[in-house]
């Protein structure tokens, strides 16, 4: 599987010890006249001095971001969450959602009639994500500021695919979930966990930067934040 | 100057994309004669400018964040060995395997054999600047293994035949009619055709770029990026991106490949909270990117079981080894620059000649090929400092353009045959040697009234001199020198 890795270069300067040995010299013989750099100044707002929002206004700022970024929005409580979810899926005309394991509180083992849930386990291979309407999530945090979710495959989100074939992504966030910045946020996560940062729906601006919604990733993102 | 950099292998010739075929002013003349090119330009330039300058004021500690972007990339390139070795035990022990690269050739040959190890003969891709420097769809192609660009922008370009020519919007030179000619022309040759009835709507030239490529992504086997981060301290890779095709090479197949410079990393996990603010809104304006992805070697039961990571020098290190120039390698490709520059937005982005075009490339493609191969680079700009005002990383190019000057006139002087310029310098210093040399050359200098003609300017000079007023005019000498008004006196 090291293909290449420890083969000699076809050109110049082959040193015995590999591409890896070679490259760490050059390094070394590039950066050896010069004084250690100065410390990095965070004089910048870390999560430890957040913007000062809190409570209602921060959700505010994160339903004003979204929106401005072409997601979907409802508000609801935690009390009123599954109620919600059912007027989200009618309304979009989801026959048949994938749902990620967790998401789903209790007593809502089962939606409306005409909605069917199609849990993760056996894994769904992509063609059977491809031909489904939808998915539901939860998210592990919520920016407000940029107004950006977060998944990092805990409980209530899934694999990363799930959240990318369907072609609708309805994600449930709740109030304690949501921070300020992205200093915030990033305290918050564990890099050894596969993340996906999203902020609004799939888009490009490739053509004559005409914004158009919807390229690969979901065409509709639609956000429960749940007070 | 130049023998300090000597040892330091460039990245070599005859392999990638970072010389041009023609010198700049030579591209760049071209250019200036394509109006839709222009018009296209301006239009796409002036768009992102206003976008990007809304949301940074939006940033009340943009200035801290911006220091702290520079001064966090430095300690990286000062440390760079150390956080190499670490990026490699982090990657390594959580399942990923690294290559190294000393330039082109050698990542090239790496990746062709993982392709092939992996029993692939296609492959998808994700934008990424570090596969276009190296050719690596060329080298594929070699090897017969056919490898899909899935970013729109990337799609147009390969599908046109043609090469990129904005690092954040690659097709930036096509109007949506020239679009849907290359989408309705090619797409039938090499997997879904386009509609017939396709329009030259941006959302219908898109949605049949979806359908397209969504039956290759859900077929690939093998898929190829590049990285925005890496970092030193967990393993993490992150990608930033706007349209899902990213997620979906990082998601879906069974191996991914990702080439990336050497330069990219961070030190800590913390550091991101300063780069994923600087960038996307320094690149296209928004707040946030809509896709981050970020892994850490294999993820079991969720993504790629299988993950290689190629760390590419192919002329970072000569770079590295310039105390004045190396602080280029800070660069996060997020093309701010381009987009304010006056050069750039006249000329577009193949007069450059390199993947890396505008001002950053003006400095970076000259350092990682070696001044001599890309001579014109560095003159290719007027120093008006509106790059470096932009810079998420305080990078300053202006200052960067003038010392890369001096290299490619150092590097001249080795020649045997003296340079025009180097013959006008040489007799301007034996006649400005002696007051009495100095007067009659003034005195002559007044027979260059002749020349001026009824637009009283000298706009024709004979060679070797024409190189100067090819571009510009030149002043008439004066009737009197000033010398010889005090004389008078």
């Amino acid at each position: 599987m090291r293909a290449g890795a420890d083969e000699t270069s076809g050109g110049y300067g082959e040193a015995p010890g590999g591409a890896k040995e070679e490259i760490l010299a050059r390094i070394r013989t590039a950066t050896g006249d010069g004084p250690a750099p100065p410390p990095v100044a965070r004089d910048y707002r870390t999560a430890e001095q957040p913007a000062g929002l809190d409570g209602e206004a921060l959700l505010e700022l994160l339903v004003d971001r979204l929106v401005d970024y072409r997601a979907l929005v409802r508000r609801s409580t935690t009390a009123m969450v599954a109620a919600t979810v059912v007027a989200a899926l009618t309304e979009r005309g989801v026959r048949r959602v994938a749902v990620a394991d967790g998401i789903l509180p209790q007593g809502l083992d089962r939606l409306e009639p005409g909605i069917e849930l199609v849990g993760d386990d056996p894994p769904l291979t992509p063609a059977q994500l491809d031909g489904l309407d939808g998915v539901l999530t939860g998210c592990a945090v919520a920016i407000a500021e940029t107004g950006t979710i977060v998944l990092d495959a805990g409980p209530g989100q899934g694999r990363r695919v799930l959240s990318l074939v369907p072609d609708y992504h309805l994600v449930v966030v709740t109030a304690a979930q949501v921070v300020g910045g992205v200093p915030q946020a990033v305290a918050r996560l564990d890099p050894t966990r596969p993340q996906t940062w999203i902020s609004g729906p799939s888009a490009t601006s490739d053509i004559e930067l005409d914004r158009v919604e919807g390229v690969h990733g979901p065409r509709t993102l639609e956000v429960i934040v749940c007070s | 100057m130049s023998q300090v950099f000597l040892g330091m292998p460039t990245a070599p010739p005859g392999v990638g994309h970072l010389r041009g075929r023609r010198p700049f002013p030579e591209a760049a003349r071209t250019a200036l004669g394509d109006a839709q090119l222009r018009r296209n330009l301006a239009k796409a330039t002036g768009t992102i400018r206003a976008k990007r300058a809304a949301v940074v004021g939006e940033v009340p500690d943009w200035a801290e964040l911006r220091t702290a972007g520079a001064a966090i990339k430095d300690q990286v390139l000062a440390g760079l060995d150390g956080y190499l070795v670490q990026l490699e035990e982090q990657v390594t022990a959580r399942g990923g395997v690294v290559h190294w690269a000393r330039d082109a050739t050698e990542a090239n040959r790496i990746v062709t054999g993982l392709v092939r190890a992996a029993g692939a003969d296609e492959v998808v891709k994700v934008k990424s600047m570090a596969t276009q420097e190296i050719g690596l769809n060329e080298a594929l192609a070699a090897a017969g293994i056919a490898a899909w660009e899935t970013d729109l922008a990337e799609l147009i370009v390969q599908l046109g035949h043609d090469s990129p020519s904005h690092i954040l919007v690659p097709a930036i030179h096509r109007n949506r009619a020239e679009i849907r000619e290359i989408f309705l022309r090619e797409m039938g040759k090499v997997g879904l055709p386009a509609p017939a009835d396709l329009t030259d709507q941006p959302r219908a030239l898109a949605e049949a770029a979806r359908l397209h490529l969504r039956r290759k992504f859900l077929e690939a086997g093998v898929a190829i990026s590049g990285a925005n981060f890496a970092v030193a301290e967990t393993g993490t890779l992150a990608v930033v991106e706007s349209e899902g095709n990213g997620r979906m090479c990082l998601t879906l197949p069974r191996t991914l490949i990702t080439v990336m410079g050497i330069e990219k990393l961070v030190p800590t996990w913390r550091d991101l909270e300063v780069f994923l603010q600087l960038l996307p809104r320094s690149s296209t304006g928004e707040r946030m990117n809509p896709y981050t992805s970020m892994w850490t070697g294999v993820h079991e039961g969720d993504g790629p079981s299988e993950f290689h990571l190629v760390l590419l020098d192919n002329g970072r290190t000569a770079t590295l080894a310039d105390p004045q120039g190396r602080a280029a390698l800070r660069c996060i490709r997020c093309s701010a620059c381009l987009n304010v520059c006056p050069v750039y937005e006249r000329t577009g982005g193949h007069a450059y000649g390199s993947v890396y075009p505008g001002p950053i490339g003006a400095v970076l493609s000259p350092q990682l090929t070696g001044v001599e191969d890309n001579a014109s680079l560095p003159y290719a700009s007027t120093l008006c400092g509106a790059c470096y005002d932009v810079c998420p990383v305080a990078i300053d190019i202006p200052q960067m353009l003038v010392h890369l000057r001096s290299r490619v006139v150092d590097a001249k002087r080795d020649h045997k045959l003296p340079t025009p310029e180097q013959a006008v310098m040489a007799a301007a210093a034996y006649a400005m040697d002696s007051p009495a040399r100095w007067t009659a050359a003034l005195r002559a200098a007044r027979l260059g009234r002749l020349l001026g003609g009824r637009r009283r300017k000298l706009t024709n000079l004979p060679p070797p001199l024409s190189a100067w007023t090819g571009t510009r005019d030149a002043p008439l000498p004066p009737r009197q020198s000033f010398r010889d008004w005090w004389a008078k006196r």
